[in-house]
């Protein structure tokens, strides 16, 4: 019995410790401010491997997403006789829900999961140290430009994975299933705020941008440098990031929408 | 060359992003550019606008010719004021226009629909509709069949 | 901590490194314990001893990725362990590193490895940066390899390729991490012949991490043979070859018995064997 609990205690002490670790490690990221002249170039490259990569998976998805939508949608709302209210219920949902969380999704597995990969492998092929050694700082050379690109694709993967979707549920609701398109899009206009809709939607994903990169980097910057400690590095990423997003998404949905 | 590819594509993947953005705003939250000059502004007075919100149609005939712009509460009257931007292009309605807040549907959006009167000066910026209609509430209708007075009192 | 009065030639002289009474532990166990260790200036000085004794670890120390618990670490005068951040990435742009994996950054070409801590380091226009890139990798032979990515190269050339990017800057001190380890016959000839030549030719202070006992010892100036966190022996590589303390002799000439067992400690194999009980 008090095994078990000195091994509460102590797994709990290593979370905290692992937790600090990463706060630091943030923090040194973000403060080694990027370079211009020389960060620009890699800033480029890292936006590349997070960001135009991803763009295929956010784009059928965020096409599909909508057309299903529009369906599901179509169906109940006719039962009411309000089918016009369709074009109103699909951008509330995409804009304030499905962009942000669904795109933080897809990046923890697409781009998340390559970027702790890529560490990992850096860490275990011994690179990392190497730079070190060579005199420059990997903080500031490998995380930070990474750090910054997630900070900078998830939130514009979001916004197009929304865009996509209206479009997909304009497909299906108007073009096959008939809804007036006028009132589709009036429908929309009436009941969609730029600050309130759209705006939060975007801090909500530059929020999941934030973490599921911070977890990503870290979880490959802090990996065993082993073929296995990396395999296990990748799945915590997806599994961390994941439950992040959903339990932050609820955070911020009660703080922007709701009574608090 | 390799580098001109990937910047040639980070440039797309900004353009693309930035497109959604101007897309989500003007098409999807029909956040307006239209400078506005190209309305007017006519405000009525409601015992009770319902469900009204800013930004919501100003019908003619089912048409729709304007927005509301404002909605905000008479101190002294203490009934609801609602200020509608009319397109500049309608500029003939009548001072004795009557407003009503209507529903589209059973539950569906609030909007403000307009019916042309008889006289023949015609409302100019910062006019009042005089002639207003308030947003039938369901509970209030309720409320009165239950005591039974729907029939009684109301014409 | 206020930064101790450096002088880049210390009064002793002629050691570029030395280390003295210096205790590393990780975690619990001691890595090193009260280790003494000097590394004369221009020589190539052979860092031996069986795997696991943590002899890379003893690089990184040297090179400030580790502190240690106690005692002194001067390279050049300058105490590694005390350190701060921008003074440790100066003193680093004079040493150079050979990891055991070459750790060529994988997504560069050869050339921009090589090129890598000239343009970190350095302002050089993109005309000399070549020259000094094509020189270096013309000492080990890669010249013609320069447009390659890292994933193309043979283990071999790979650590050929790091070694020019670990003198590109023309360093001091070079530090070779198990140069030998996994290399064919003939690559390994090739490096043993390159760390030799570039080290007379460069005049720079080597360090090599080994345990192929041949190899090094054609090659060493001096030998330092570490085990079990000690320095068991030391001296010329003839010196070591022949030396008479039993642990320095098993190492070096391969014995499988000697003072470090054969056997992992177990219970005796009477009692394993007849006495049946498994507890």
């Amino acid at each position: 019995m008090i095994d078990r609990i000195a091994a509460l205690g102590s797994k709990g002490l290593e979370t905290l410790q692992a937790l600090g670790r990463s706060g630091m490690f943030l923090f040194h990221a973000l403060w080694a401010l990027p370079n211009v002249r020389v960060n620009g170039p890699l800033l480029v490259r890292q936006i590349f491997s997070v960001g135009v990569l991803s763009l295929i998976i956010i784009l059928v998805s965020g096409v599909f997403i909508g057309m299903v939508l529009a369906l599901q949608g179509y169906n109940i709302l006719t039962r009411y006789g309000s089918e016009q209210a369709l074009g109103q219920m699909v951008a509330l949902t995409l804009l304030r829900e499905l962009g942000p969380v669904v795109t933080a999704l897809l990046f923890a597995g697409r781009a998340g999961s390559a970027l702790t990969a890529e560490i990992g492998l850096m860490k275990a092929t011994e690179q990392l140290a190497s730079m070190e050694m060579i005199g420059v700082d990997p903080l500031r050379r490998i995380i930070s430009p990474r750090f910054w690109a997630g900070f900078y694709c998830l939130p514009t993967l979001a916004v197009i994975f929304s865009a996509v979707g209206v479009l997909g549920a304009y497909a299906v609701g108007v073009v096959w299933l008939g809804v007036d398109g006028g009132s589709f899009w009036s429908n929309m206009q009436n009941s969609v705020e730029w600050g309130e809709d759209v705006m939060n939607g975007v801090i909500k994903s530059l929020v999941f941008g934030i973490v599921v990169t911070w977890i990503a980097v870290f979880q490959g910057y802090d990996t065993v440098p082993t073929s296995e400690g990396i395999s296990r590095a990748t799945t915590r990423t997806v599994v961390y990031a994941s439950l992040a997003v959903l339990g932050l998404d609820f955070i911020l949905t009660a703080v922007m929408f709701g009574e608090l | 060359m390799r580098t001109r590819t990937v910047e040639l594509a980070v440039g797309a993947f900004m353009l693309i992003g930035l497109v959604a953005i101007i897309f989500l705003a003007l098409r999807v939250s029909g956040l307006s550019m239209q400078s506005p000059d190209e309305t007017y502004r006519v405000y009525g007075k409601f015992e009770n606008i319902g469900g009204l919100t800013v930004r919501a149609k100003v019908t003619m005939a089912g048409v729709t010719i304007g927005r509301v712009s404002d909605i905000y509460l008479d101190k002294e009257d203490f009934v609801g004021v609602v200020e509608m931007d009319i397109y500049d292009s309608v500029s003939n309605l009548s001072t004795d226009t009557s407003a009503a807040i209507l529903t589209a549907g059973l539950l569906g959006e609030k909007y403000i629909g307009l019916t042309q009167g008889a006289e023949l000066d015609n409302l100019t910026d910062g006019s009042e509709i005089y002639n207003t209609q308030s947003a039938m509430v369901l509970e209030d209708l309720i409320a009165k069949f239950l005591v039974g007075q729907v029939s009684s009192d109301d014409p | 901590m206020a930064s101790q009065p450096q002088s880049d030639n210390p009064v002793a002289g002629n050691d570029y490194v030395r280390i003295t009474d210096m205790t590393f532990m990780r975690g619990e166990r001691p890595i090193f314990k009260d280790v003494t260790i000097r590394i004369p200036r221009g020589k190539v000085t052979a860092i031996m001893g069986p795997s696991g004794t943590g002899k890379t670890t003893l690089l990184r120390l040297i090179g400030g990725q580790l502190r240690p618990d106690r005692g002194e670490i001067l390279v050049d005068g300058h105490n590694i362990p005390r350190l701060g951040r921008q003074e440790l990435f100066r003193v680093r742009s004079k040493m150079g590193m050979l990891f055991q994996s070459g750790a060529l950054f994988t997504d560069l070409p050869v050339y921009e490895n090589v090129a890598f801590p000239l343009r970190v380091h350095t302002d050089l226009p993109e005309d000399m940066i070549r020259d000094i890139v094509l020189m270096k990798l013309q000492a080990v032979g890669l010249r013609g390899a320069s447009h390659l990515m890292p994933s193309e190269l043979s283990g071999g050339m790979a650590r050929r390729a790091a070694l020019a990017r670990a003198i590109a800057l023309d360093p001091d001190l070079v530090m070779y991490d198990e140069p030998f380890a996994g290399q064919d016959p003939m690559s390994m000839g090739v490096v043993v012949q390159l760390i030799r030549l570039l080290n007379d030719a460069l005049g720079h202070t080597s360090i090599v991490v080994s345990h192929d006992v041949q190899e090094t010892a054609s090659i060493a100036d001096y030998i330092y043979v570490v085990s079990g966190g000690e320095v068991i022996g030391e001296g010329s590589p003839d010196e070591v070859l022949n030396s008479d303390l039993p642990r320095v002799r098993q190492f070096m000439q391969g014995l499988p018995d000697g003072p470090v067992p054969f056997h992992y400690p177990a219970p005796s194999v009477e009692q394993d064997f007849l006495g049946g009980e498994q507890s």
